[in-house]
């Protein structure tokens, strides 16, 4: 992604020009991180309409609280990348328990292990996608083109030791989606939800 | 040997081995498909299993795992050490190991506490390793979610209503262009004619129909105090006019790449931040004259062209490489036709000038602003509706009282028309009334084309 690697700088322009009210800078923002938003919500929620629904809340509340983010706290992207996966289960776990007490199949335990399983997912494809592009392209290679590390190294024009670290580095980063546990408030959203 | 009986032969080395390590626990990670209790010690050897994945076997990423390929190499474990088996951690995990270096790592885990941690984790982690969902985001959705969001809260800095489908046509076909690879972007496309009877359709690509979208929205962007087009990505021919495109056959030594993408979403988004930020933003605002395409256009109609002439492109880059394109929504479509037809005038003298258009006698001579003959052009359609053109002069105004001829055109039909993607005899137009002033104005829309 282009914007893996963008400055905070263009973070706090943003958050500014959003908090001026300029609904040139929400175009801007949707433009840039639609995708981003709404394919983390498709992934916990498996629904198209859903997902949309997900994104219209997570860009309503970047507009309308452009100053629950805190540029220090981490990229916009991050941020939004929460915002989103936390909606979105917020939504998969209403939805469940809605079909729970229409007297639905399965256990509120199940619910919850699904809700969880959602998240992570989410919250591992974002990782995934936010991390430094060298890494995600060995995952890519060795992973889903089944390149061996030495292929991968010769394919990247590395060597062979980098590839090595790279594969580990990256499996490192993305084992951290299992981290902070059950889906909590993410740093940054505030009280609307 | 499958992995349940390689695995056994595991777990009989480690009850030899006094029980060492309790290595059951790998297959309980949260979130990891093979992470069901009952998948060991009973042996199903899944793919999250410890031991499923030695060195490199066939299936896919998700298939089961590989049969072994070779039984572990006696010799290899003695020959690495600690801290390159734990280098190898990543690759043995995402089953990327040659055979030898996968069993001497396997070797190295039973006896490692530290790489075993390791390992189960970066195992775990290959379970969320999922190919990414190539969704097409509805670009309608855009619009929905922005609307939603100013309905909620008022923005202190609209876009301007007149730049809104610029705002829109570059954003729809920036999400055309969002899950192009190499092929796409290179995809041939075939321009229209510059000039009808004149050379051939021009040939270009995907890339170099955006990096044409970039060098002719910069005359806008310049005329609104911007840096236009530039920077090192930038193809030397970009900017050229395509006059000289083809005076020495080819002038683009370094043809458009995907690179142009950038620049030009760039560019697009600087325009609308631009003109919304100058607060020239009400019904009165964009008024300021600028130099367009040949012509003086205000730069509130500038803009609306650029939002045509992007569509257009983008109907040309979604048919190169055979995708859906819709039309703009029909209040951005209307706002197209309503320019194509106030430009007709204009366009029907230039032709006159040029010694194209039907002779002078049924001309009337017209006070500026008076009535003049008119023709009634009928838009069907969404983002249809009818205007009274003004036959005779630029400076008349279209009168009912004075209309000579009817047109009915469907809306795309009539756009394609005035973007020179329709010929004229190609079009389907309901007459009546005075057909020479018809064709003149169909001529005329097309001569629109060359803009």
């Amino acid at each position: 992604m282009v914007d893996t690697d963008r400055p905070p700088r263009w973070d706090r322009t943003m958050q500014q020009r959003l908090a001026r009210g300029e609904a040139a800078a929400l175009g801007e923002l949707y433009d840039r991180f639609a995708s981003l938003v709404r394919g983390l919500a498709h992934r916990v929620l498996g629904d198209e309409a859903a997902a949309d629904g997900v994104t219209r809340e997570v860009f309503a509340h970047a507009w309308q609280h452009p100053d629950a983010y805190d540029p220090g706290q981490g990229p916009l992207r991050t941020w939004l990348a929460t915002l989103a996966r936390h909606l979105a289960v917020e939504r998969l776990r209403a939805t469940g328990t809605a079909a729970l007490e229409r007297g639905g199949p399965g256990s509120a335990e199940e619910l919850e292990r699904t809700v969880r399983r959602a998240s992570v997912a989410a919250r591992a494809d974002h990782i995934v996608q936010a991390m430094p592009v060298p890494l995600r392209a060995a995952l890519e290679l060795a992973y889903f083109q089944r390149r061996d590390y030495r292929q991968t190294a010769a394919d990247l024009g590395v060597t062979e030791d980098e590839a090595r670290r790279r594969l580990r580095l990256g499996l490192q980063l993305l084992a951290t989606a299992h981290e902070s546990g059950a889906p909590g408030t993410p740093p940054g959203y505030g009280g609307a939800a | 040997m499958n992995g349940a009986e390689r695995f056994e032969a595991y777990e009989d080395d480690l009850d030899g081995l006094g029980g060492l390590r309790d290595l059951g626990d790998l297959d309980d990670l949260p979130g990891h498909p093979g992470g069901r209790a009952g998948a060991w010690p009973s042996g199903q050897g899944g793919p999250g299993s410890l031991v499923g994945l030695p060195g490199r076997g066939g299936g896919g990423p998700a298939g089961p795992p590989p049969d072994p390929p070779d039984p572990p190499v006696p010799a290899a474990p003695a020959a690495l050490e600690h801290g390159v088996l734990r280098s190898l951690l990543g690759a043995w995990a995402l089953a990327a190991c040659p055979a030898p270096e996968a069993a001497a790592v396997e070797e190295h885990l039973r006896g490692c506490g530290a790489c075993a941690d390791e390992a189960r984790r970066l195992r775990g982690a290959v379970g969320l390793l999922r190919p990414p969902e190539s969704l097409d985001l509805d670009p309608a959705l855009r619009a929905r979610v922005l609307d939603g969001c100013l309905e909620r809260r008022p923005p202190r800095v609209p876009v301007p209503a007149w730049a809104k489908p610029y705002d829109a046509e570059t954003a729809r076909l920036d999400a055309l262009l969002q899950d192009f690879g190499d092929a796409e972007w290179h995809a041939p496309v075939r321009l229209p004619r510059p000039h009808p009877g004149g050379a051939a359709a021009r040939r270009t690509t995907v890339a170099g129909v955006v990096a044409r979208l970039l060098a002719a929205d910069g005359t806008v962007a310049v005329a609104l105090g911007l840096p236009g087009p530039s920077g090192p990505d930038r193809a030397p021919a970009a900017a050229a006019p395509p006059a000289r495109a083809g005076a020495y056959g080819r002038t683009v030594r370094f043809p458009p790449t995907r690179s142009v993408r950038e620049p030009w979403r760039e560019q697009a988004h600087a325009v609308v931040r631009t003109v919304s930020s100058t607060g020239d933003t009400g019904d009165t605002g964009g008024r300021t004259p600028v130099p367009y395409g040949g012509l003086t256009l205000s730069l509130r109609d500038a803009v609306l062209h650029r939002a045509f002439a992007c569509w257009a492109h983008a109907e040309d880059i979604a048919d190169a490489v055979d995708y859906p394109y819709a039309a703009p929504a029909p209040d951005h479509l209307h706002r197209m036709i309503d320019l194509t037809a106030r430009l007709l005038p204009g366009a029907l003298a230039a032709r006159r000038r040029a010694g194209t258009a039907a002779p002078g006698p049924r001309r009337h001579l017209v006070a500026a602003g008076g009535p003049g003959r008119s023709l009634r052009l009928e838009i069907e359609g969404s983002g249809g509706g009818e205007w009274l053109i003004a036959l005779d002069s630029p400076g008349a105004m279209g009168s009912a009282d004075h209309e000579v001829a009817h047109a009915v055109l469907d809306g795309t039909e009539f756009c394609r028309l005035a973007a020179g993607r329709l010929a004229p005899e190609d079009a389907a137009v309901g007459r009546s009334g005075d057909r020479e002033a018809i064709r003149d104005v169909l001529l005329a829309a097309a001569s629109l084309g060359r803009m």
